[in-house]
């Protein structure tokens, strides 16, 4: 099991070494010069070659990752541009945001997948496996940013139920920051929610077909015993481990919710970023997003090996 | 030959498949279904062909006096804030939406399935330090993230997007391909043509090619729905294509301001974001049932 | 007259698919007493396991018993909900399967699994039932239970597996165990203990055991009675003495002659030349006409009678008309 989890841990510090670097060239293959951009063009010629100077921007590329590497290990993810404020202070504001509509939207996606995914498996065949399938279907081809637009135009353009954008820390006032919450979690969590039904009850079938089903039955449990049992954790695996997977594209698209309901998170700040050039800002936020993917997947890997006993005695893979 | 003969002990008899019994209700509808994308995908692709012989209005032309009107006969779908037909901007979208989503899976294609292959065909270091891992690294970023930043950083227009898109899309077609190459280069054909002398080169292309040629083809199909997402997202959030060209992402995001007024704007370039996108997935999914009958 | 503990009568078993019904299972009938060990033997593929899934109703999905009954102890099960079967499974009639490797749940330890048995079906608290399952565990000859007992099933041997499924079904004492080829995927040295194992447990619970087997040698030295099923039908039954010095029906005939025997080589094994005929295409008459050495042309036209020759054969050469007519059949092996 220990040995398990320390391969699982150097395998991620590798990635994370990868991802990093990837980010580091996404960002320094940008055309034009950073320190025109934080001085605009009326500066002298003198001045930005002063500035470039002291940035290191005339060193090696390999040196300057590693001194941005460096600060990464410190804590140190660099300026903003626009007003010099270190990204990393600027993160740790928009973190919270962002947290709370992920685990919000998780929340909404897996209270709707586990039901449907089991009913529709169980009652294959029947008309709530039909609608199912056509939720299913609509849910992971629905545009996020349409879904929000309709919810606005139901919600608080038509009915007058809920306020269109806002954002209200839940320190500040929780039921306040809840009702905010409500749309853009739906907005972002219906995607998931479709594909984990869609994905658990594939599964569930698949797994209803096994011997150790037909033996569950022959020992006299009933259904409901042999479904909530026997059948669901074992389908439950695949359906863990591919919601590991799906949470890079989770994540992404936090970016357009955030955007549409004005939700003051990291989405919105890489939007804005981008828009105005602060690549800084930038490097930090995607940087701090792939390192929060790659360490949820390693939880889920290691969830994995709890829920599975073959994977941690054998240290064989699935 | 020979005839299987009975013997007192184990024989084994291969029984019929017992998922095609069961699985027989949802295929009916999958199928309808499939049908039904195929047929969609193909009036997209009529709309965004002909356009400019469909549409009633020209796309871009501007009338004041004609602004924010909602649906009637005249516009169908009403009109935006500068007077556009909506109705005419929406069939010229779909020109950009099919652009973007082939463009940029196309572009997908031609640099993860070479990869692919030869990470799968080879194995070896280069495979399992850098193909694998490098793609890893890129699939734990949001693809709509890494696109937008290397949208912004090529400068925002519908080019630079499709290759932004194309990019980010790659390690999809990387993984598969290579996932493929590595099931086929076990069997006996590849031995076999080995074993014959040909060239590595040419068994990748002759041989292997054309038996993972059906995965391929699936997996693109689903891409390009999610390409036209992509594209339409980038839109929406001023990155990819710019006015006055009109893109359903764009305009989506015209009408956002609107939604009291004119709640049209938005809605109908939504739908037919949807609408595409859920044919192309349906007829997508619909591939593959057809290639591989077994999958559920 | 002695009662049957289960009495199979007439029982016909099909599937439904989209091309309509196809019937697999045709009017099987046989009877159990009270610790009696009943063999059905047939070539893979004629119904045995459908015959004692449709028992346990348990058919795959599709299947369904189109007609007949099955009486356990007087009652008919055959349409039962799973709710009034889940009383009678696994207290009253266990089952064990062919394989040992996936009929064991692989997230649960097998000590759990089978104490969940008892607590499905008798008022005991958790540790009455572990408690009850380490004992179990012993009886079927598991060294150091209490060990084994909180180990998953991928920590087990294939013979260890199948004694874990024995304990399983044994827990509740039921009156009838069913034993679908237990041992064919398990190596030939744990084959026998397996069997023994079965044997010895059935007498000391008293219960009847109904075997499903390829293996005619395991027939021989365990069964009181014997079908012999061909292509969904019984083709013959018998005592099971009686079966292997009278055999009478071809089929009977040519799976007996091809029972190994020691001086003879392998090669050289009798067999019976064609194949199974599919359940879509199953001949008119008799079903194994299209094999049959003796066939004449009745057996081509008409199903072929229920023929009283100190036991029970299906077959037109007992029947009157043509014993009158002399058959040429050679009676013995
Ligand atoms: N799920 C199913 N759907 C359709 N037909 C089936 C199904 N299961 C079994 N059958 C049919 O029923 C027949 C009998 O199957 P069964 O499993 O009872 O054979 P068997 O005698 O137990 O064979 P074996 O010795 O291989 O276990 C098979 O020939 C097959 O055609
Ligand atoms: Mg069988």
């Amino acid at each position: 099991m220990l040995y398990y989890i320390a391969r699982r841990l150097v395998l991620m510090i590798g990635i994370l070494f990868l991802v990093s670097v990837l980010v580091f060239v996404l960002i320094n293959v940008i055309p034009g010069d950073p320190a025109t951009l934080m001085l605009g063009q009326e500066a002298t010629a003198g001045a930005r070659a002063a500035l470039r100077q002291s940035l290191g921007l005339n060193d090696p590329l390999y040196i300057q990752y590693l001194h941005w590497v460096g600060g990464v290990l410190h804590g140190n993810l660099g300026y903003s541009l626009a007003d010099h404020t270190p990204v990393m202070s600027i993160l740790l504001n928009k973190i919270p945001v962002t947290l709370e509509l992920t685990i919000l939207s998780f929340l909404i996606a897996v209270a709707i997948a586990i039901p449907v995914g089991i009913i529709s498996a169980i009652r294959k065949g029947t008309a709530w496996d039909y609608v199912t399938t056509v939720f299913a279907l609509s849910g992971v081809s629905i545009p996020a940013f349409w879904l929000g637009i309709l919810l606005i135009y139901l919600f608080s353009v038509t009915l007058g139920w809920l306020p269109p954008s806002g954002y209200v820390s839940l320190t500040d006032n929780p039921v306040k920051s809840i009702v905010l919450m409500i749309m853009p979690s739906i907005s972002l969590g219906i995607r998931l929610s479709a594909q984990l039904t869609r994905m658990l009850r594939s599964s569930l079938l698949e797994v209803m077909e096994a011997d150790y089903i037909r033996t569950g039955y022959a020992k006299g449990l009933m259904e409901k015993a042999v479904v909530f049992k026997h059948a669901l954790r074992n389908a439950m695996l695949p359906v863990l481990t591919v919601s590991g997977l799906e949470l890079s594209a989770f994540l992404g698209g936090a970016v357009i919710t955030e955007t549409i309901f004005a939700v003051p998170g990291l989405g919105q700040l890489i939007v804005n970023a981008i828009l105005t050039r602060d690549f800084p800002i930038v490097q930090g936020a995607i940087l701090f997003i792939a390192f929060a993917v790659v360490f949820v997947n390693f939880l889920v890997d290691i969830a994995y090996s709890l829920l599975d006993p073959r994977i941690s005695l054998g240290g064989a893979s699935k | 030959m020979e005839q299987p003969q009975l013997k007192a002990g184990p024989i084994t008899f291969s029984k019929p498949s017992k998922k095609v019994v069961s699985r027989r209700s949802s295929k009916i509808l999958k199928h309808k279904l499939a049908l039904m994308g195929g047929i969609f995908v193909a009036v997209l692709i009529l709309l965004a062909v002909f356009a400019p012989l469909i549409a009633p209005y020209s796309p871009i032309r501007q009338s004041y006096a004609e602004a924010l009107k909602p649906p009637s006969s005249a516009h169908w779908f009403g009109t935006d804030t500068l007077g556009r037909d909506l109705f005419s901007r929406i069939i010229f979208g779909a020109q950009v939406s099919l652009k973007a989503g082939l463009i940029s899976v196309g572009l997908a294609l031609l640099i993860g399935v070479p990869l692919g292959m030869i990470s799968g065909y080879f194995r070896g270091l280069w495979d399992d330090l850098i193909i694998m891992r490098v793609t890893d690294a890129m699939l734990a970023f949001p693809s709509l993230i890494l696109a937008l930043t290397l949208a912004a950083v090529l400068g925002p227009s519908l080019n630079h997007a499709m290759i932004a898109i194309g990019l980010v899309f790659t390690p999809n077609f990387i993984r598969l391909v290579r996932g493929e190459v590595l099931a086929q280069r076990e069997r006996e054909y590849v031995t076999a043509a080995k074993a014959s002398g040909l060239k590595n080169v040419h068994i990748m292309i002759r041989h292997i090619f054309p038996n993972i040629l059906g995965p391929i083809i699936v997996q693109a199909t689903l891409n390009v729905a999610a390409a036209i997402i992509a594209e339409a997202s980038l839109s929406y959030l001023g990155l990819g294509t710019q006015l006055p060209t009109p893109s359903w992402g764009a305009m989506l995001a015209e009408g956002q301001g609107y939604l009291q007024q004119a709640p049209w704007i938005s809605i109908f370039p939504g739908l037919f974001i949807f609408v595409a996108v859920i044919s192309i997935n349906v007829f997508g999914d619909g591939i593959r049932d057809w290639l591989d009958p077994k999958i559920k | 007259m002695v009662k049957d503990l289960l009495s199979v009568r007439h029982l016909n078993v099909g599937f439904d698919h989209q091309f309509g019904h196809t019937a697999v299972i045709d009017d099987v009938s046989f009877s159990i007493e009270k610790g009696e060990t009943l063999c059905i033997v047939g070539e893979s593929g004629c119904g045995k396991s459908l015959t004692s899934l449709s028992i346990m109703g348990l058919l795959p999905k599709g299947g369904r018993i189109t007609d007949g009954k099955i009486l356990f102890q007087d009652h008919d099960i055959s349409h039962k909900t799973t709710k009034e079967l889940s009383k009678i499974r696994g207290k009253e009639i266990s089952m064990i399967f062919q394989e040992p490797m996936t009929a064991l749940n692989p997230l649960h330890t097998v000590g759990h699994q089978i104490a969940e048995v008892l607590l499905a079906h008798e008022k005991v608290s958790r540790n009455e039932a572990n408690q009850k399952a380490v004992e179990m565990l012993k009886l079927v000859g598991i060294p150091s239970p209490e060990k084994r007992f909180k180990q998953y099933p991928h920590e087990l041997s294939g013979g260890m597996r199948q004694r874990v499924m024995i304990a399983m079904a044994l827990i509740c004492k039921p009156d009838l165990l069913i034993a679908d080829e237990p041992t064919t995927a398990l190596d030939v040295t744990i084959q026998a203990q397996i069997l023994e194992l079965i044997q010895e447990l059935k007498n000391k619970f008293g219960m009847s055991l109904l075997l499903i087997t390829h293996d005619l040698g395991v027939v021989s030295e365990t069964a009181d009675k014997v079908i012999v099923m061909y292509a969904g039908q019984v083709v013959e039954s018998s005592e099971t003495k009686e079966l292997f010095t009278h055999p009478k029906h071809p089929y009977t005939q040519g799976l007996i002659k091809s029972i190994p025997k020691m001086d003879e080589d392998e090669e050289e094994l009798a067999t019976i030349k064609g194949t199974v005929p599919s359940p879509d295409e199953m001949p008119e008459g008799c079903r194994f006409v299209t094999r049959c050495p003796f066939a004449k042309d009745i057996c081509h036209q008409k199903k072929p009678p229920i023929v009283n020759v100190g036991h029970e054969v299906h077959c037109w050469l007992y029947s009157d008309d043509n014993v009158k007519g002399g058959i040429p059949l050679v009676d013995n092996v």
